[in-house]
């Protein structure tokens, strides 16, 4: 089977991202790199952690004066749903539905292009209203580090997907973009996960106090 | 090989069989997913609900947390599917390192 054949309902497999040596390879990969981003955000969890509410001045807000429930709640709602769209791409990648699929790649991108909007649209509130800012504290130094970090992944992951849906527009599923598709959906997913700490460690731990 | 294609010879039968298949395995998704909701349901509301005191809510939305996430490794990315042992090693090499990175930063620096 040569990867860029022409596939059909028939000869389509059943585990079509892990078909050739390439999509072995490149799913193993991407698992290792997986296992490597869960160390990176743990040390970044641990730093925020144990700089949580460190300031300099007793005038400056800590995390109980600056998180809202009803902001960060939308953002998790949005991005646990864009996993599941991605979920529901994937079902139709098993299937060779290949415009069901972009369909709801193309959902999993607005969701995303939604949350970060929110995101933006809250570093802005806390940088204009509280004065909390990436250099004002131990504190903010911390969350911006955290919580961008996340942010830069899902703007990254939202330009990957996005490429993956128009290079391959007029291509169709084959053996040869199959895995790229899966792996990007992998990653996304990796993203809900990371997201799922920051709203409970960050955001309702602080909340708490 | 373990994730090779089901031959039975008549490709229509196969087709239709793995459609179903791939359907079922859709429709677990969904209550994962529905599942998923409810947990962080729960969480937000132990915060929202002032009656609780933050020594009980704390290690309890980290459990909510905890399991959401196996959700979202073992369904949504299919690490319960088999010819997933790498990855599994890969995981649970990535949280031992980041339980004992997490335990060094917070007890060195707060005690």
């Amino acid at each position: 089977m040569h990867v860029e054949e022409k596939m059909t309902v028939e000869t389509w497999p059943a585990a079509p991202e892990k078909q050739t040596l390439e999509a072995k390879n490149k799913f193993l990969g991407f698992w290792l790199f997986l296992g490597g981003e869960t160390v990176l955000f743990a040390s970044l969890f641990a730093t925020y952690l144990a700089l949580k509410d460190s300031v300099p001045r007793s005038d400056m807000p800590l995390a109980k004066d600056l998180f809202e429930i009803p902001l960060v709640f939308a953002m998790t709602m949005i991005l646990l749903t864009s996993s599941l769209t991605s979920v529901y791409a994937m079902y139709h990648m098993k299937n060779f539905s290949f415009k069901k699929m972009q369909v709801w790649l193309g959902i999993t991108v607005v969701l995303g292009l939604a949350f970060l909007g929110l995101e933006i649209y809250e570093f802005n509130h806390y940088v204009h209203e509280f004065g909390h800012t990436f250099t004002s504290s131990a504190f903010g130094s911390a969350f911006y580090t955290l919580v961008g970090f996340h942010g830069a992944h899902v703007a990254f992951g939202l330009l990957w997907i996005t490429t993956l849906i128009i290079r391959n527009s007029k291509r169709g599923l084959n053996l040869y973009n199959a895995p790229k598709y899966y792996v990007a959906s992998l990653y996304w997913h990796f993203i809900d996960v990371v997201w799922v700490f920051i709203f409970t460690v960050v955001y309702l731990m602080g909340m708490v106090g | 090989m373990a994730n090779g294609q089901i031959n039975s010879g008549n490709p229509r039968v196969d087709i239709e069989y793995r459609r179903k298949k791939n359907a079922e395995e859709m429709k677990h998704q969904v209550i994962t997913f529905a599942l998923m909701i409810f947990l962080t349901l729960i969480a937000f509301v132990a915060v929202a609900y002032e009656g609780f005191t933050g020594w009980f809510i704390v290690p309890f939305i980290l459990l909510l947390a905890g399991v959401q996430v196996v959700f979202q490794l073992f369904y949504f990315m299919h690490m319960s599917h088999e010819g997933h042992e790498a990855p599994k090693l890969f995981m649970y090499t990535g949280v031992l390192i980041a339980f004992v990175t997490i335990l060094c930063y917070t007890t060195i620096i707060w005690w």
